[in-house]
């Protein structure tokens, strides 16, 4: 049985499994998992991945949840080119590094800035204010400074001279808010070029068809809710990017 | 010069780091942070940006109560993030494989806990000790009760979890024998412990797993790694600066809220 993938491409960590696995040319049967309509909530996907998230990987018994773990996975099933995951110790300590910062850091922010910059604007009728984003902003900035003065230093890629993992999840993070058409390395040159580097390292026909979800234009449905509960999402929305 | 380990044992990630290298017999020079101390005095500490917080700061720079540990020295070469920490030593000292299983599926399933652990466990467990005991003593106020009870339903939310979905019936949570997931996990859970919030009483799936856990560790190493905050009431008797307090005592509030 061929191995499945279960993604939502609009999901920052399932473009980077969907992005790995066709660059290397690893078999896959795509199977959709459409978070906007709450397919990851069913009973059905719940034995794929009890976790109820995106992404997931079944290979015949084994199914496996969380993008750090699934990547590695792959890399090392279809014995990848070594720069994504360098067996060299000190290289690889370095994406390991960035994979484990990444998900509870980086994840998180470019999440709410796409929040902050496309859907509350939906539900307000105008831009979020800008001292409610405020917080945001500085976390953002603290992120970005730790990307270019830590991750990258001068180097071209995180581990060196090559792509690795860690260049493909950062940059698909990085992505999320241009989706709201907001672009966070505007002002900052040296991460500017790290994405250009990034991209024609990946292909640039793979990044852009693993980018069109994002870019889609999406039917939040807010129109269908009642006043009280647009007023509560509302509510949540705004604590959620402070 | 050789492997420097930069810890403070108050710190979870750090006791896994300490056990793992005590463990394997992995030659190394402790150095040891003290995170209050030095991360409000800038006084101490490697000379390296954590991914986890602010730069180094320096005496009247900004203050920052965000973890700097541990940190990992070999010659030139440093890495400040446990898991890769971790996994850096056991490549290199080539530990027993049954802490990072050469088996693809098993490692895989190592990868998994691991990353799932940080957006779980790692973020609740410790609140536990800073609600009970770290923010009453820079704020001299009680500890709020309501917080507290929060972060243990969603504690008893990813305790579930972890009993349902990772530790099932198996042993350990990675087949037979433990792996370095079990040793990320126990460290901090051990957290709540200390801050008398106890996460094994009326467990007792998760309280045989810690046994086999410390048995696995050895009683000796762990009850080290944890002599520190097993007696964290004694921080209460700590002097810290008033003037101290007063710019901490905001930041603290904040995070109440």
């Amino acid at each position: 049985m061929a191995l499945e993938l279960y993604l939502d491409l609009f999901s920052q960590p399932c473009r980077a499994v969907y992005i790995f696995a066709k660059a290397n040319g690893i078999p896959f049967v795509f199977k959709e998992v459409a978070l906007i309509q709450g397919q990851h909530k069913t009973e059905e996907y719940g034995k794929v991945n009890p976790m109820k998230k995106v992404p997931a990987l079944k290979d015949g018994d084994f199914t496996l949840s969380e993008s750090n773990a699934i990547l590695r996975y792959l890399a090392r099933k279809f014995k990848t080119p070594d720069h994504w995951y360098p067996s060299d110790l000190q290289k690889c300590a370095r994406v390991d590094e960035y994979l484990s910062w990444q998900h509870t850091n980086t994840r998180k922010c470019n999440s709410k800035l796409y929040t902050a910059k496309a859907l509350l604007p939906l539900l307000l009728g105008q831009p979020a204010p800008p001292e409610r984003l405020e917080q945001l902003m500085k976390e953002l900035n603290e992120i970005l400074d730790l990307l270019e003065d830590k991750f990258l230093q001068d180097r071209a890629f995180v581990a060196g001279s090559d792509i690795s993992l860690a260049d493909l999840l950062a940059v698909v993070d990085f992505m999320q808010p241009l989706g709201a058409g907001y672009d966070v390395f505007e002002g900052r040159p040296k991460l500017a070029a790290w994405r250009s580097r990034v991209q024609q390292a990946v292909g640039k026909e793979l990044f852009e068809e693993a980018h069109r979800e994002l870019f889609r234009e999406r039917d939040w449905k807010f129109d269908r809710l009642s006043p009280e509960e647009k007023e509560q999402l509302t509510q949540n929305m705004l604590k959620y990017v402070q | 010069m050789g492997l420097e380990l930069y810890l403070d044992l108050f710190s979870p990630p750090c006791r896994a780091v300490y056990i793992f290298a005590k463990k394997n017999n992995i030659p190394f020079d402790f150095k040891a942070v003290e995170l209050f101390k030095d991360s409000i005095l800038g006084t101490k500490g490697p000379d390296t940006k954590s991914p986890e917080g602010a730069t180094q700061a320096g005496p009247g720079t900004k203050i920052t109560l965000t973890k700097k540990v541990p940190v990992l020295k070999d010659e030139a070469f440093s890495l400040a993030d446990s898991t890769a920490i971790l996994l850096y030593l056991s490549r290199k000292y080539k530990t027993p494989d049954h802490w990072y299983p050469s088996d693809i599926q098993k490692r895989a399933k190592v990868d998994e806990y691991l990353s799932w652990h940080q957006g779980n466990i790692r973020v609740q467990a410790p609140q536990t000790v800073w609600i009970k005991v770290l923010i009453p003593l820079f704020t001299g106020q009680p500890f709020s009760s309501d917080k507290l009870q929060r972060v243990m339903g969603e504690m008893a939310v990813s305790l579930r979890q972890f009993e349902e979905q990772f530790l099932q019936d198996q042993p350990f949570l990675v087949g037979r024998e433990i792996s370095l997931a079990d040793l990320v996990a126990v460290v901090e859970l051990m957290q709540p412990v200390a801050a008398g919030c106890d996460i094994f009483e009326g467990r007792p799936r998760l309280t045989q797993w810690r046994k086999r856990v410390e048995e696995a560790i050895g009683k000796e190493v762990f009850l080290q790694a944890h002599e520190l905050i097993l007696n964290i009431h004694k921080l209460s008797t700590i002097q810290i600066d008033p003037r101290l307090k007063e710019q901490v005592a905001p930041t603290l509030l904040k995070m109440l809220q």
